[in-house]
């Protein structure tokens, strides 16, 4: 019998506040967490609007030894992480431990805390040979992306397989991804999985800036975000996490533990067009959904709910919903389709398994949550966007797709067991 | 049952040569490239050596138009893979459109080109960053720029475990080839050779602090004085045996038969089995037991409590001096993500031509008793199967076994 990989917990820390809940109730009321930027002072950038999370590490139990010696971005997945955990049941001891692994997504790690310190080091940007005698002695950890894997391995008990998967904005969705197909062939049994970032800091800002991604709308922070919207004018940063508890189905089903989804099928393409740049035809996005429909054994009428990239830039909303068009034909026209990057912004790597966990509340709960923001339609997308508002739906089987820089298209099928099994 | 995931090409860039048959004989004479470093004034730098990569010919004929958009890194990523499609005998031009996939580790990305911009954007202000720093820096850009660079349109993937990372991805890369990839262009590539990353790494525990280049790193010794950083790394292609087969693939360079990873909570660094438990499951993963492993490449840390604890770890598996081991890197330094991908070509290497690479400047009196680390001249043996091991900072562990086509 193959075995299947099932998600029995969940945490998340969004911009919403911390936990499941204020998450799912922020992206059912189709209000957004976009404001403007408070964690430095953005008053000279491009973009000044950001969704941020209200976190404080040492009210949510991190000791001060752990929140020294780690970035937010750590941070931000060991709160998450705790949260999944407890919410799965399991107790990790014992051979179990051994048996557990971990696998978190991140595209950009520790920068934020790097460039604080670059600003030390090369005084405040003057020097290029950097005086490593202000270095801080956990330096290295902020700048090792898999610190976070080893910090979240290091406050759930995990000893088995640990790494971070870092493939820019699909990370989210190839952390799942990874982890998921560890359980199945047998290299680990419990995966503790999902993904990081942390990027408000004035480096990233300025990424995104220089190209003029995010968008610029800074008067009116709460709409800086509108995908699929004929008034879009680009990304906005977000910063969160998600972490999973993903289990071996037969595992979890001996112990009595609540399924939330089956995490089904899983594929990532790249395109090898562009680092930066997307082909309006959503080829091999397209691919990398009749791939994971393929690898759940699905056909594409099977979706009830396709949650998207949908992160508010012309050239994603166009390119996704070609590629969804491609792979579902005319069932695409008959599934809803939203994105909540509106409401929690684009946290890069992060986001992926954001919407992970908010496809799996979408599937125990029935309700498809809206694309906030969403007023005028772009007429060159004309799929159902659910605008604004949720809907009840039940929901057997749902699609979630990530697309990121370097080419990278991602996209994985999640499965409602209780469902498929009535 | 699994079918068998061959490697059919090689490439390495590696500072005591660029180029497969260039590193290769400089390992086997034991030439070290560790040096003062040289690429800025460490003057007053708590770390003065480390193992740069010279500029060689393949980097003054790289196309133009690429540089403003890389980090040299990037670059000899590029190259790297380039070769070793090229030894693989693979184009993924005459193969179906999503056959070949990639998926190189890297815990730096392009840093300097990183401390760069960020030196625009303190120093000038954020108008003067490059547009091209969105994806020059971060960790997926080697990744990604390859699979443009040689239109691979298959499964992308970007594992990151420090020092692990390079064996890690490679176990992603078989993963896709079992189901179904083609090709995978695989491997790890790292530097921090800039002022920033030297400094970054200059604060984390084990790295040496000597101005002796012949005394820096020299593994498994009770004077140890830690590790010295490099750069670099190493491209392989991966695809199943029957492929290989079937197309006539020119050299089979040894079968990927198995992996496992573990995390050890002991991140410092003695008393945890991680890496045990690792090379457990690798030998599991590929069917076979101790006895059936000639040659060891070691992580070897440089560390005191971290070498003895793999030494202890490498007695606890095979019985004391039972097998010879190796740590070639003692030549090259850490490469990060590219020194366990270049451990893992050397085995194959060493397989082939049945030679295990010597530390050479160290006496046998002065290590470890409980291993048989290979020191002075390489020794030659038959070989059949190696095993590589890995840790990266932070607790990771990671095996591999390779063994003869």
């Amino acid at each position: 019998m193959a075995r299947r990989a099932v998600i029995t917990g969940i945490g998340v820390v969004a911009p919403s506040g911390i936990g499941r809940e204020p998450f799912w109730q922020l992206l059912t009321s189709g209000k957004t967490a976009t404001r403007t930027i408070t964690q430095f002072d953005a008053s000279e950038h491009r973009c000044r609007v950001a969704a941020e999370c209200d976190f404080d590490p040492l009210a949510l139990g991190l000791t001060r030894q752990q929140a020294r010696r780690t970035d937010r971005v750590s941070q931000l997945a060991m709160v998450a992480a705790g949260e999944a955990l407890a919410d799965s049941g399991l107790e990790l001891d014992g051979e179990l431990a051994e048996r557990t692994g971990v696998a978190i997504g991140s595209a950009v790690g520790g920068t934020t805390t790097m460039e604080r310190e670059y600003a030390v080091l090369s005084n405040g940007g003057k020097d290029w040979v950097v005086d490593p005698s202000f270095a801080p002695p956990h330096l290295y950890d902020y700048f090792l992306p898999s610190s976070i894997a080893s910090e979240v391995a290091l406050t759930t008990g995990a000893l088995g397989p640990a790494a971070v998967i870092s493939t820019g904005c699909t990370s989210g969705i190839d952390s799942v991804g990874y982890a998921a197909e560890l359980v199945r062939d047998g290299s680990a049994d419990v995966m503790i999985t999902g993904a990081t970032d942390a990027p408000i800091s004035p480096i990233t800002l300025t990424c995104f800036d220089v190209i003029k991604a995010t968008s610029a709308r800074n008067d009116d922070p709460a709409t800086a975000c509108r995908p699929f919207d004929r008034t879009r004018t680009g990304l906005i940063l977000g910063e969160g996490s998600a972490v999973l508890v993903l289990e071996e189905y037969e595992h979890a089903r001996r112990r009595g533990a609540t399924i939330y989804a089956e995490v089904a099928g899983y594929a990532s393409r790249c395109n090898a067009f562009h680092m930066t740049g997307l082909k309006a035809d959503g080829k091999e996005m397209s691919e990398a959904i009749d791939l994971a429909l393929g690898d759940a054994r699905l056909d594409p009428t099977a979706i009830d709910y396709v949650n998207a990239h949908g992160s508010g830039t012309k050239q994603n909303d166009r390119h996704e919903t070609a590629a969804v068009k491609l792979s579902l034909g005319d069932h695409a026209y008959r599934t809803p389709m939203s994105g909540i990057k509106a409401s929690v912004g684009h946290s890069l790597g992060a986001i992926g398994s954001i919407e992970i966990a908010a496809c799996a509340l979408s599937m125990r709960h029935g309700v498809v949550v809206p694309t906030a923001n969403l007023h005028e339609a772009d007429p060159e997308c004309d799929l159902d966007y659910v605008p604004n508002t949720a809907r009840e739906r039940e929901l057997g089987a749902v699609l979630t797709v990530g697309s990121g820089f370097g080419g990278f298209q991602s996209a994985m099928v999640l499965k409602n067991l209780e469902r498929s099994a009535s | 049952m699994n079918q068998d995931v061959v490697v059919t090409g090689v490439d390495v860039i590696a500072p005591n040569g660029a180029g497969l048959d260039a590193y290769w004989e400089a390992t086997l004479k034991g030439v070290s490239a560790i040096r003062p470093i040289g690429r800025f004034d460490a003057e007053g730098y708590p770390v003065r050596l480390a193992a740069e990569i010279p500029e060689f010919d393949a980097e003054f004929t790289f196309p133009k138009k690429l540089t403003p958009q890389t980090d040299r890194l990037t670059r000899l990523a590029l190259i790297c893979a380039e070769g070793a499609l090229s030894d693989a005998g693979v184009d993924p031009a005459e193969l179906p459109e999503y056959a070949v996939g990639v998926a190189v580790s890297s815990s730096t990305g392009g840093l300097e080109f990183g401390q760069q911009q960020l030196q625009q954007l303190w120093g000038t202000g954020w108008e003067s960053v490059s547009p091209y720093m969105s994806f020059a820096w971060y960790y997926a850009v080697n990744t990604g720029q390859i699979s443009i660079r040689s239109g691979m349109r298959g499964p992308g993937g970007v594992v990151v475990s420090e020092q692990a990372g390079g064996l890690d991805s490679m176990a992603f890369a078989r993963r896709r080839v079992r189901k179904g990839t083609q090709v995978m262009t695989t491997g790890g590539f790292d530097s921090l050779l800039c002022p920033y990353g030297i400094s970054t790494v200059a604060a984390a525990p084990g790295v040496s602090g000597s101005a002796d280049p012949d005394r820096a790193y020299l593994p498994f010794r009770a004077d140890s004085t830690g590790f010295v950083p490099g750069e670099g790394g190493a491209v392989l292609v991966l695809e199943p045996r029957t492929v290989a087969e079937e197309r006539g693939a020119e050299t089979v360079y040894g079968v990927v038969a198995g992996h496992g990873a573990a995390f050890d909570p002991d991140v410092t660094g003695s008393g945890g089995d991680g890496l045990l438990r690792a090379a457990r499951a690798a030998l599991s993963d590929a069917g076979l037991t101790p006895d059936d492993v000639d040659v060891v490449f070691a992580d070897a840390s440089g560390s005191v409590p971290l070498d003895r604890a793999e030494a202890a770890a490498i007695e606890r598996l095979f019985g004391a001096r039972r097998v010879p081991v190796s740590a070639p890197k003692s030549l090259v330094g850490r490469l990060i993500s590219g020194g366990s991908a270049l451990d893992v070509v050397t085995a194959l290497l060493s397989l082939r031509d049945g030679v295990v690479p010597a530390v050479p400047g160290t006496v046998r009196d002065l290590v470890d008793p409980r291993i048989d680390l290979v020191v002075g001249e390489p020794r030659t043996a038959s070989l059949r199967c190696a095993l590589v091991l890995a840790r990266g900072h932070g607790g990771f562990a990671s095996a591999m076994v390779l063994t003869a086509p």
